[in-house]
């Protein structure tokens, strides 16, 4: 049995910052370089996986267990998310042979 | 000991998250996306919270990532041309994430004192107190999430069906 409080006392919660704030800015790397959708949208999931995993770890440090249930309704907007992008993609596909974001410009000036 | 499973799951879910940005394979890709979920899961477990890694591992590497492959699977994209990423490109977002990166360690490097963890019960992350917090307390968000899912639903399947002139 391992007693999670020792877990707690010795990673501290700034190493859980700082593990979450890295895999965000990661994420925003990836949205600003990659041009293909499908990795684009893998990318927003990784900015809400960190969020997820900061969330937890508050809820684990203040004893809250309601940022538990936030992260629970985090995943189910980004599976509904996921969902209706991914037949967004398909669409795309089906109209201009291409998932290059570069080609869809005409609603950006 | 603790410490060392912390930064061996931390390295591979920071590794993970750059293959995934950096290597040019899709389906390659896709499952360093898996592999980025499984570690965070193990950070999950780590903080006590088993339910949020159990569903974890159910809905992200389970269902969002094998629907992902299927999409690149039956869009073939895989076999398409590769879309040309440009140097500019890559200094720009490299630049971008970097500056934000900054600027979120100075923000958490004013307040320097250490968090005391709070007292916990050892059933803190199980499925049975989450449960009951969610059917208690959370009950309306719950049966919305529902109307959210058949509407995410819905609206793929129009999205997706061809259209009959």
């Amino acid at each position: 049995m391992i007693n999670y409080q020792s877990i707690l006392q010795t990673v501290p919660l700034n190493w859980y910052i700082l593990v979450s704030l890295a895999l965000f800015c990661i994420g925003t790397v990836g949205i600003i370089y990659r041009r293909n959708t499908i990795v684009i949208i893998m990318c927003i999931e990784l900015m809400l996986n960190s969020v997820n995993l900061l969330l937890a770890a508050f809820s684990a440090y203040n004893g809250n267990p309601d940022g538990q249930i936030f992260v629970f309704f985090i995943m189910v907007v980004a599976a509904a998310e996921v969902t209706v992008g991914l037949a967004l993609i398909v669409v795309m596909y089906r109209n201009i042979k291409s998932t290059n974001i570069s080609l869809f410009n005409n609603l950006k000036w | 000991m603790i410490r060392n499973i912390f930064f061996f799951l931390s390295a591979l879910a920071l590794f993970s998250a750059v293959m995934t940005v950096f290597s040019r394979n899709l389906v390659h890709s896709t499952l360093y996306m898996i592999l980025c979920f499984f570690a965070i899961a193990g950070h999950y477990l780590l903080l006590n919270a088993e339910f949020l890694a159990i569903v974890n591992i159910i809905v992200y590497a389970g269902a969002i990532m094998v629907l992902f492959l299927f999409a690149i699977m039956l869009l073939n994209l895989n076999k398409t041309k590769r879309i040309r990423l440009t140097r500019i490109n890559l200094f720009a977002a490299v630049t971008s994430g970097g500056t934000l990166l900054l600027v979120f360690i100075a923000a958490i490097k004013r307040q320097a004192e250490t968090v005391n963890p709070m007292m916990l019960s050892t059933d803190f992350g199980s499925v049975k107190f989450l449960g009951k917090i969610l059917f208690n307390d959370y009950i309306l968000p719950f049966e919305l999430s529902s109307i959210l899912f058949l509407s995410a639903m819905i609206g793929s399947i129009i999205l997706i069906k061809k259209e009959h002139r």
